[in-house]
This record gives C-alpha cells, structure tokens and sequence, in this order.
C-alpha cells in the first residue's frame, strides 16, 4: 500500500487509468494517512471514497477550509464559523469532483486566509513536517502541510497576497497562484475579493497542471471568470534555451537570510546551465506592493466580513439582547485578533475623508504595479524572485510584530496586485538564521495574465534542471 | 411671510422591477408568498457567494434610463454601499454611486439628476407594539424581497410645491407603467417616493438646508407629507429658527413628522467599487432594443395633444395619462374627421376631448364602471357620431348626454337612439317660435325683468321651453328667439 504513497497524482492517475490500481483502494490508502494527520493539519477528514470517472478518478484532493462543500463542515479557519455546514459546494471543489477527484479531507488556516504563518487559525497552529517547532507558512498552511508530509497527495488552497506561493515554499512543494479570472471564486469564501485566486498545492508541476486544468474555466456564477483560453496541458518542455529571466532589479533587499539568496543564485546558474538568460529588469513600484496590498486587501475584507453577523448562520452572542449588542459579542467573540485588525484598518481606509488618501492611492500604485510588469514582459518572458525572503520561522517567532509578518508576503504581493499567475518551486535547501536543520527554498517564476501553459512549461524544465528530492525528516 | 418663502423640493423615486428572478441570483420574484422561500445561499449571503447581474434587469433599467430621456452611461459601475441590519444580509447593498446607469434626463418639465440600479433589502417584521425595532420583542426577516431589482430616480430639486411634486410622480408612475417594467403599485411597495425639502426666499437660487421624508405609500400622503414638512420649515424660520439636516417619517394618520435620524447619525457607508463585478457595458443591441421598444409616452403625448390637437392642458393631460384612453380619444377623432381651428369646417378634436373628459367619464363613474377605455361600452365609432349629431345641430346638447347615458347603459347606434326617442331637433322655425312665444307669456315676471335689462332671468323661459321640447332645442337658437320676441 505504501508504494500507492509514493506515487504522483499523474502517475496515480495514469495507473488507474489504465486499470493497475483500484481507484477506492488509492483512496482508501490516502485516507489511512490523513488519519495519521500530527501537525494539525486536518480540521475535517472524510470518511469515504470517490468517484471513478474522469482524468482524476480515485484522487483525493485535500481541500482548504475556505471552499465551500455541501454538508461539510466549512469554518475558514474561524470560530465564527465553527460548525456551520454550507448548502452549497464552490465551483473549484464541484469540477474536481466532475474530474472524479473526491474530497480527502478540509484542511486548516489561518483565519479567513488572514496570515503567513498558519497561527491565525482559531483551531491552533499547523506544524511544519521539517521541523515542527516551526511554521508551515500561510495561510493555506494546512494544505501545504498535508503535501508536504505526507498526508495528501495533492491540495488546493487560496492565494490573495501570497498565500499559497509562500506555504508552498516554506514546506518545499509546488504551489501556484493562477492569473485572476482563471478559476471561478464562486463558493470561495471571500477575504479580498479582487485578489483572491485559488490555485494548487502540489508534490512537482505536473500535478500543478493536472489540478489547474481540471478547476479552470469561465463560471457564470463567478462574473469576473473568464478561464485559461485553450485549456492545459501536462508540461513537458526540456531545456529553457532562449526563455528570457528577469530578475527585479530592486532585489538587493537585505532582508532576504542569506541561505535564501543562495540558493536563489544557485537556481539562477541552473537556468543559465538549462540555456536561459538572465537580465534584470526596474520594478520600481514593486517596494510599495505591500503598502498597497495592506490598505486594499483590508478595505475588501472589512466589507467581505461584515455578513457573519449572527443573523442567519454561524456564531451567535446574544449579548445584552438588543441588535446592536448581539452584533459586537458575536464579532467580538467569533473573531480572531488579526481579522479584527485588518477590519479595523480596512474600514478606515474606507472612511469618508480618508477614501482618496488610503485605497484611491493603493489602487493608483496597483495600477502603477500592473504596468511595471507589463514593461517588463515586453522584454522578458518571465520575472523570477525568491518566494519568501526567509526559510520557515519559529511557531511565536513572529506573532507579536505583525509588520513582521508582513514583510514575508513581500515578494509574492505584486503579482496578484497585477492579477498574474506566479509559481513557486522547491529550489533547494538552506539553514535558517540561528542554525537547525536545513529548510527548503522555492523559487518564484510569474509569467503575464494566461500565460499559464507557458509558465508550467518553464517551471517544469526548470524542475527537472533543479532535481530537487529533499523530504521531511529526510538525510539531512 | 410665508409666501416669501419658496419651495424647493426633490424626489428620490424607488421602482421595483417586475423582472422574473432577483437582482444578482436566480430567486424568483413574488408578493404574498410564505416567507423565506424564494432564497437561496446567494441572496442569503451564505460565506463565498458571489452576485450575477439580472440581464433582464439591466434591459429594464434601460427602458426606464431612455424613457426619461437620461443619456446613458457606456460603462457604469456598482459599487458596495456598506452597513448593518438585519434586512441588509451581505452588510452591504450593491448599488450605483459615482458611474450610473443613466444620467442627466427630463420627464416633462422637471430634470432627472439620474437614475440607477440597485437591489431591495429584505422585509423586516417587528413583533410587539411599537412596529419599530426598538422595543419590539423579537423582529423577524423575510428574505423573499431581498434582492429585488429596483432603479431610483433622482430628480433635480426642480418642484415647487407638494401639489406639483404629487402630480409629477403620478406622471413618473404612469410613464414607468407604459413601459410595461413594474407594477408601480405604492401600497404593495413596488413604487416607492421619498423627498427631500428645503424652503428659501424666492428669487434666491441658493439652495436651503433640506430634509428627507421617507416613504410615503400614496400620492395623497407625499403631497401631505411635503405640505406639512414645508409648513414646519417656514413657521421654524420665520419664528428665527433654522432647518436641521434630518431624515423624518409622516404619519398620514395624525400628520406628525417624527425624526429618523439626524445628521449627525447619519450613516459613512464607505462606498467603494463592488470588486465581484465587472462594469455594466450594455451593448449595442441591448441599447437599440430598448430604444425601440418605447412606447409613445405620457409627456410626449400630452404635448402631441397640445400642439398638434389643440386641446387644454387638463384634458391633455387626463387622455394621455393611459395609452387605452388616449387611443380612444384619438380613434374618435379620426372617425369624426376632426380636425384643429375652423378650417377644418367640422368638429374640433377639443370637443370630442370634452365628451369623454366630461360627459363620458362622468356617466361611467356615476355607474361605477372602470373606465376601461380599452374595452368601452360605447366604442369610438358610436361616440363620434354622436360628438358629429350635436355639432351639426341634429340633436341638441341636452339629447347629446341623454344618447350617451343611454349607449352606456345599453349600446347600440346612436341614430336608431335618437330616433326611437324622438330627439331630433326641432328645426322647424315656426314651431320653435310659437313654443317660445307661449313661454314668455307663462312667465310674465322673467320677461319684465330682462326688458328691464336683467339677462340672467332669461334662464327662467329658456328653462321653459326646454321642458316643452323635451331638450330638442338649440338653447342658442332659444335665446335669440326670446329676446326677438321681447323686441331687444
Ligand atoms: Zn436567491
């Protein structure tokens, strides 16, 4: 059964394809090993199996508690939300499952996808498989988690500043943040409306494409889809002759650990090595991403989670007894202290009187942000940056400095602020500041707007030009 | 001092669309269902649900946006327009702000500031006393109006008074009506007014502080709202007071004005662009659709009728207030060839007009009738002959009324009527003259008295000989003969 473990998704699938493995007996080798779930990586696990129709018939997808899933429980990582069940299932989960892919199991966050370390959650933390006295990233840290160790063979998450770029690369497997429109939001529970993308957690980029091409596709419930143009197709591109790198020439940024810009440089020799060229390229706007995204992201969500308010589903605190005090206990106590900060800052970012200085000045930087990368394209094929300046922190490292945490998501902020796709692959390992085992590095590779397939075909000789093969609890 | 002070006021104007399914999700729309049972996770506001714009909808709005003439934005935008209340699911209401839909019209003499669309909040049940949320004991929703389309219209502050602001949004409602896109039904909700008054010395063009009513469910309760509010706001000024910025409620039962909210709890509903929604770019046939899909309406009918009729602004206004009664009127006019100024040789349209204005619509009222014009007892063709019989003299006005009395009651040709009566007109001058001759001498009195130069007494012998004729006499004709005969 374990050799079932050991398996791709595509050499899973191929192999049920072809009639070498039972598709219930995949499954039900898989749900075994979420059962074994130690990072707390899991909030819901299923207790059955699949379909057995489709390209992913037999696979189990571990699925991230912001979808939406009928007659699942579905908490966003909040508990606000604790024990509401939805009527309805999103769009990404419902073509997975057309695919033939079931639901393993719903995996933790940080709260309404609020974070980069996963401590947001109000059902605890999710351990690091590398080293669990450390942070899986966020905040589709338990869909990460569960790939990384182990316990899923393939996950889908959410990405709105980051979120599935950095958990990705801090647990050392594949995540990607898909153009803006490619996958229908439609049951996604909304943080920032007009960043949120969902995007998959996978073992190499083979698997990415699988998934990608599976959930993609205009939505009529989702006015702002529009879907990849061609479909996708499994990558495999060899060599990177002729592909243009450009590396931000803004990138001397102390703050990157050195372990990272290591192995950053190494991984910018293998391209050179694979026959690409690398140059670098101004995004001089790129520095205020984060101011931009801190203002925006906020102000959505401050009205995106002004709904769970008691009346009709979820956490109610009945208070004092009138309307208005139910209101403040019921928010009061079903949010977490990140989500009612980000309310907070968004909704005076919204104020009248602050409206033009606050989010009509982030959205003219967004602007600002879009068209640096649209110079930029018009010389390169792609930009290329470190995912996260850092290798995994310490769970508590960084919990009491919330601009801290912040400056994690510095480098994956731009992209969906220009509603591009971007793609982090495992590149390497490196020792973190202060010592202990050696942590994985990814290497982040944005592309323009749909320009997907070119992406994953790059990432993919890239991947194969890089071998990386490192585990948890591997050799190191 | 009062009449110093001039009115100014402005209508926000409400309109449920009568589109099959809500706003932005597939629920259908209904009125009087159970509660709660035309809702689904959308427009419930269930965690990750996203709205779809009602195409439906959007064409309606367009019909509404080109019937007031307002040009009509190539791009509009929706934005969320943030706040708590139960009614309100999401805390947000999506609505158009600073790009809408339709900009800059006119409906008759007053300009349309502009007009956009939006969705309904839910419907609030307050148990307890009080009908408010305050104090109630427990307050239920129901979702089923969530979500409604809806389109306001906001005016320019063009009125001037709660007569003209009343008679204006009947002319709003009857226009929206004949575009066949809402019940604009005021006690059912699906046309809703609220105004926003203010009073300043005429012949200023400032404009005063205002103040808001909201929601007066009948035409009659807006003009007595907006009387009572302008009255409040004159005594307040000129006893020395000023106006404060307020939104206020008017109980129609007992005519008070009770303050909502004022200016200082007004809400910040920090607008900003709904980011689950691409830009309303209605296209080129969604535009020419609409475009041709207007009917005639009610303002440009009524200057038709003035124009190119001749007919009064009252009646004017009364046939072109209904595409029925209006192509009623206009039928009759062609059956009777009648035609503007003497010229024409015939009837005038303005006296077929004042038969049905009058006569007509006087004698189905007394009935009790409907005045269905689009399926009338008395058809156009009866009613010209009938309008042609008492302009050619045939029959007297008096016998005129008593034909048409007697088609509503049992129809019929209008001729055969007259014959069977015996209402023909006495046109033989000899007989006409001795009638009248022995009615001065009956009344012996009246005729001293108009020798003497009293005109008006003339009524008593005229009075007479009508009797004797039954009506088929040309009261003109009689008088001439009376005051022959009394050697004026
Ligand atoms: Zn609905």
């Amino acid at each position: 059964m374990s050799e079932l473990l050991e398996l791709t998704v595509a050499q899973a699938a191929r192999g049920i394809a072809n009639g070498e493995i039972a598709p219930d007996e995949y499954f039900e080798a898989w749900r075994m090993a979420a059962a074994t779930d130690d990072l707390n990586a899991y909030l819901w696990r299923a207790e059955d199996g699949v379909g057995a129709e489709g390209p992913l018939a037999g696979v189990p997808v571990a699925v991230k508690d912001i979808f939406c899933t009928e007659g699942m429980p579905t908490t966003a990582g909040s508990r606000i939300l604790e024990a509401y069940v939805p009527p309805y299932t999103s769009t990404a989960v419902r073509h997975l499952r057309e695919a033939g892919a079931g639901v393993l199991g719903k995996t933790n966050m940080d709260e309404f996808a609020m974070g980069s370390s996963n401590e947001n959650s109000a059902y605890g933390p999710v351990l690091n498989p590398w080293d669990r006295g450390r942070v899986p990233g966020g905040s589709s840290g338990g869909s990460a988690a569960v790939v990384a160790g182990g316990l899923a063979p393939c996950a889908i998450g959410t990405d709105t500043g980051g979120s599935i770029r950095q958990p990705a690369s801090l647990c050392g497997i594949v995540g990607m943040k898909p153009t803006y429109g490619a996958i229908s939001r439609y049951g996604m529970i909304a943080f920032a409306s007009s960043l949120d993308q969902c995007g998959p957690l996978t073992r190499d980029v083979t698997d990415a494409a699988l998934l990608l091409g599976a959930m993609e596709g205009r939505d009529p419930c989702d006015s702002t889809s529009v879907g990849i143009e061609g479909g996708v197709e499994l990558p495999s591109r060899e060599g990177l002759e002729g592909v243009r790198f450009a590396v931000p020439a803004e990138l001397a940024h102390d703050a990157i650990e050195p372990g990272v810009r290591t192995v950053f440089e190494e991984t910018l020799k293998t391209i050179e090595r694979l026959g690409g060229e690398i140059s670098e390229v101004p995004l001089p706007h790129a520095e205020h991403g984060i101011s931009a995204y801190y203002v925006i992201a906020p102000a959505e969500a401050s009205s995106n989670l002004a709904r769970y308010d008691g009346v009709r589903y979820g956490m109610r605190v009945e208070g004092g007894g009138d309307l208005i005090e139910m209101y403040e206990s019921t928010r009061a106590e079903g949010f977490g202290d990140e989500v009612k900060r980000r309310i907070m800052l968004g909704t005076y970012a919204l104020s009248s009187g602050y409206y033009e200085a606050y989010y009509g000045r982030a959205q003219k930087v967004r602007t600002k942000i879009a068209a640096d990368f649209d110079a930029a394209f018009a010389q390169f094929d792609f930009v290329v940056t470190p995912t996260s300046p850092s290798v995994a922190f310490k769970l508590g490292e960084k919990t009491d400095d919330p601009l801290a945490m912040y400056m994690n998501d510095f480098f994956t902020v731009p992209m969906p602020l220009a509603g591009i796709p971007a793609i982090s692959i495992p590149a390497g390992l490196a020792t973190p500041e202060g010592g202990g085992p050696r942590l994985p590095v990814g290497f982040q590779i944005a592309a323009p707007a749909f320009a997907e397939q070119r992406l994953l075909d790059a990432a993919y000789a890239l991947e194969q030009g890089i071998g990386f093969d490192a585990k948890p609890g591997g050799d190191d | 001092m009062s009449s110093e002070l001039e009115a100014v006021i402005g209508l926000e104007i409400h309109v449920q669309l009568s589109t099959r399914t809500k706003m932005f999700c597939g629920c259908e729309l209904s009125f009087g269902d159970e509660p709660n049972v035309h809702t689904c996770p959308v427009c419930l506001a269930h965690p990750g649900v996203l709205p779809v714009p009602n195409e439906e909808a959007i064409r309606y709005a367009l019909k509404i946006g080109m019937a007031l003439e307002c040009e009509i934005a190539p791009r509009s935008i929706f934005h969320r327009k943030n706040y708590f209340y139960p009614d309100n699911p999401k805390a947000y209401q999506i609505s158009q702000y600073d790009i809408p839909l339709a900009v800059d019209g006119r409906l008759g003499d007053i300009r349309i500031h502009r007009a956009h669309l939006e969705e309904d909040a839910a419907k609030m049940i307050h148990v307890g006393d009080s009908g408010r949320i305050h104090g109630s004991g427990a307050s239920l929703v129901d979702f089923n109006r969530g979500g409604t389309p809806l389109v306001e219209v906001v005016t320019e502050p063009d009125l001037r008074s709660a007569a003209e602001a009343a008679e204006w949004a009947r002319l709003l409602r009857e226009t929206v009506r004949q575009l066949d896109v809402s019940d604009v039904n005021m006690e059912e909700g699906s046309l809703r007014v609220d105004a926003n008054v203010s009073v300043r010395p005429s012949g200023s063009e400032e404009l005063g502080t205002k103040t808001e009513l909201k929601n007066m469910n009948s035409f009659r309760f807006l003009e007595r709202g907006v009387e009572a509010e302008l009255q409040r706001q004159r005594e307040l000024i000129e006893a020395g007071g000023t106006v404060e910025q307020e939104t206020l409620h008017f109980d129609p039962s007992d005519g008070t004005l009770t303050s909502l909210r004022s200016k200082e709890e007004a809400h910040d509903y920090r607008y900003f662009p709904e980011p689950d929604l691409v830009p309303l770019a209605p296209t080129e046939e969604m535009l020419r659709e609409a475009r041709e899909s207007l009917p005639e309406l009610p303002a440009a009918r009524i200057e038709r009728y003035e124009e190119q009729m001749g007919l009064e602004a009252e009646p004017a206004k009364f046939l072109a207030s209904d595409p029925g009664l209006g192509g009623y009127f206009e039928e009759a006019c062609r059956v009777a060839g009648a035609e503007v100024g003497p010229g024409g040789g015939g009837v005038e349209p303005r006296v077929v007009a004042n038969w049905i204005t009058g006569d007509l619509t006087a004698t189905l009222r007394q009935r009790g009738d409907e005045e269905d014009f689009a399926d009338p007892t008395v058809s156009a063709e009866d009613l010209a002959a009938l309008v042609l019989m008492v302009t050619e003299k045939k029959i007297s006005h008096g016998s005129g009324k008593a034909v048409l009395a007697a088609l509503v009651v049992e129809g019929g040709d209008p001729a055969a009527i007259v014959e069977r009566e015996g209402l023909a007109q006495i046109s033989d001058a000899g007989e006409l003259e001795s009638i009248v001759a022995a009615a001065v001498e009956a009344n012996p009195e009246a005729a001293e008295q108009i020798k003497a130069g009293n005109q008006k007494a003339i009524g008593a012998i005229v009075g007479a000989v009508m009797k004797e004729t039954k009506g088929r006499a040309d009261g003109g004709e009689v008088n001439r003969l009376i005051l022959e005969q009394l050697g004026d």
